[in-house]
């Protein structure tokens, strides 16, 4: 045992190590940095940001990329209701554990993007006074609508509408996901592009399928016309008026065979 | 087994007219660490009889788990014990798993082994943090034990989006798979971390303030550990070995090799639930090498299917959660939904014997014993 009080020295010794490293070493600082907005004015409501999109960027730095608070629709290029993915299925209501989100599907359908006409969201709302930031509507939506912002200085005086965020809040294009979160914007992009090449890649094959399905069935359509000549030349037929054609893909029928098989096979 | 308040009778002596005084300690004291309530009866500063008050943060968790999907769970769960919703998402992910076949890949075991001793080194340095601030070093332990847990935090921030309320795990796997780079700042991490425990142990190990209020305080016998249920550091600091990576090796833990620290003595103070927890945190670190050595690149999700639709079964899946056994039962009954959620939470369970650790310590002392405890409300009430 030690002179009385040489652990509390001991101790103090790494306070003044700490306080002082402090100003030379990052890594011993306890406190970060928080960009502070500008205007101490709040908005009437969470979505009624007073800033731009860009200027909220440049105001968020602090928060990483990796950040994922409250969920947002997304839109392609144009203007954000002639573009936005999401197609009122309701997935994302049916499985959000909290149940925030609101959907009521339109009454006519609208076509976007070069594709078919599908319904959009009439109403899309979530409060986010009750998500808890779970990300399972992000997981769930087989359109890619709806991924997270990172948006987080949401604070209102109004703590009822106010913090429910309506479907032309939630609304942001694609270009603002890539700047909040690249990697993820990126991965989703290629995924998307891929499965889009998969998917015509296998219509194509499909279609090539299907022509070359009816070139046999031609073909084989032909052959059997030929052979039934033929047989009708050398004995009368009995059952053919009866028997449909043979299958599309089949091979022509051995001429040895009996006819009636070949037709119900 | 438990103490029986000694006899007050003989306190009105030499006409004085004095009497127990009860005191309400909480719900909104600082010391019981949220809303928890301690009616203590004090002779003078000796406390003759407490009674623990909780359920002010009950939230129905095990209900509102039972009117949902399997998978609408997890993100409840993290709210459990909100310092380690890591933990927490594998316990109830390994209950759930056990319902189905379910094949889990290897970079997805690693990665959960990873997350929850990192969660491991988050909950007992800021435990430690805390214990300190309640006998009376007023924030720079503390804040020191936040700096260092907030660059787990970015971790976890950086794998699932959110700080705390991860909600990373999924039957069969994870959610996502980590970042780039991701595993090498973990590496930078785990690798400065001895650093700071030389200094935080220097700090606080030999300090002589918290010699002598934490030894021979609260003292938990191996009897009465074992015989209330407790787990976890507590119970191991009371001369118990009994860890549940080692005794149920779940996931991949019979790869690593680790120690299970206890204390070798039976007094089971608050000094040594404090050591334990201390010693834990090197073996965290010795495990984290080693599966940032280990770990390869692969898929991170099993053959789940999108629907959770598990046949007629129960299940337990449990964990060695910092604080002790977190175990989850499942009923399945053919639907999407679980017929029985139940959960068994390690703080609930092993704040029990607080009235007996109490029972004739200083009134002071029966803040630090809590402290020592480690519970979180959110797990106590659910």
């Amino acid at each position: 045992m030690s002179i009385l009080g040489s652990g509390i020295f001991k101790g103090m010794a790494v306070t003044l190590k700490n306080f002082v490293g402090s100003y030379f070493d990052k890594e011993r600082l306890t406190t970060k940095e928080y960009a502070w907005r500008t205007d101490d004015k709040l908005p009437e409501r969470a979505g009624d940001y007073p800033k731009e999109e860009a200027e909220q960027l440049r105001d968020t730095t602090t928060v990483t990329h990796y950040s994922r608070n409250f969920p947002m629709l997304l839109h392609d290029k144009g203007e954000p209701m002639d573009t936005v993915r999401c197609v009122a299925c309701q997935i994302c209501e049916r499985e959000c554990p909290p149940q925030c989100i609101y959907i009521e599907k339109s009454k006519d359908k609208k076509e976007r993007g070069g594709n078919k006409a599908q319904f959009y969201p009439a109403t899309f709302d979530i409060d986010v006074s009750v998500c808890m930031s779970c990300q399972i509507c992000v997981e769930v939506c087989p359109f890619d609508a709806i991924v997270m912002n990172s948006q987080f200085e949401l604070s209102t005086p109004d703590r009822f509408g106010g913090l429910l965020l309506r479907r032309d809040d939630l609304l942001k294009s694609n270009d603002y996901y890539h700047k909040i979160h690249p990697e993820e914007a990126a991965a989703r992009d290629k995924r998307i592009a891929d499965e889009k090449a998969a998917k015509e890649a296998k219509k194509k094959a499909a279609e090539a399928a299907k022509k070359k399905a009816a070139e046999a069935k031609a073909k084989a359509e032909a052959e059997a016309k030929a052979k039934e000549e033929a047989e009708s030349i050398t004995k009368p037929a009995e059952s053919t008026a009866d028997s449909p054609s043979p299958p599309p893909a089949e091979p022509p029928v051995e001429p040895d065979r009996p006819k009636k098989e070949g037709g119900t096979e | 087994m438990t103490a029986a308040a000694p006899n007050y009778e003989l306190i009105q002596q030499d006409g004085l007219e004095t009497s127990l005084l009860e005191v309400s300690m909480g719900p909104h004291h600082p010391s019981t660490h949220g809303v928890f309530r301690m009616d203590v009866k004090l002779d003078g500063e000796t406390v003759v009889d407490l009674k623990p008050v909780f359920g002010y943060l009950h939230r129905n968790h095990e209900k509102l788990a039972e009117n949902m999907s399997y998978l609408a769970s997890m993100p409840f769960t993290d709210r459990l014990d909100y310092f380690n919703s890591m933990t927490n998402n594998w316990a109830y992910a390994l209950a759930a798993e056990q319902l189905i076949e379910i094949e889990i890949p290897e970079r997805a075991e690693y990665l959960r082994v990873i997350m929850s001793e990192l969660t491991r080194l988050v909950n007992h340095v800021s435990l430690v943090g805390f214990f300190v601030n309640d006998l009376g070093a007023l924030g720079t332990p503390l804040l020191y034990a936040f700096r260092e847990r907030e660059k787990i935090l970015d971790l976890f921030e950086q794998a699932s989006g959110a700080r705390m309320m991860c909600n990373y795990f999924r039957f069969g796997g994870l959610r996502c798979d980590v970042p780039e780079g991701w595993l090498d700042r973990t590496r930078e991490v785990v690798d400065r971390f001895p650093k700071f425990l030389d200094e935080y142990e220097k700090l606080l190990c030999e300090n002589e303030i918290i010699l002598s209020r934490t030894q021979g305080v609260g003292n938990l016998s191996k009897e009465l550990a074992v015989s209330a249920g407790i787990t976890g550091p507590m119970l191991r600091a009371s001369g118990v070995n009994y860890d549940i990576r080692k005794v149920d090796r779940y996931g991949i833990y019979d790869r690593f090799q680790f120690q299970v620290p206890y204390s070798k003595g039976d007094v089971g103070d608050c000094y040594d639930r404090f050591m334990v927890r201390m010693l834990e945190m090197r073996e965290s670190i010795k495990i984290l090498n080693q599966a940032l050595d280990g770990i390869e690149d692969g898929p991170i999700m099993g053959n789940a299917g999108k629907v959770f639709k598990p046949a007629k079964a129960e299940s337990y899946g449990r964990v060695e959660a910092p604080k002790g056994e977190l175990g989850f039962y499942l009923v399945a009954d053919g639907t999407p939904k679980p017929y029985r959620f139940r959960v068994r939470p390690p703080s609930f369970i092993n704040l029990t014997v607080l009235r007996d650790m109490c029972i004739g310590q200083q009134v002071a002392d029966a803040v630090i014993i809590l402290g020592s405890i480690d519970i979180v409300l959110g797990e106590v009430d659910r």
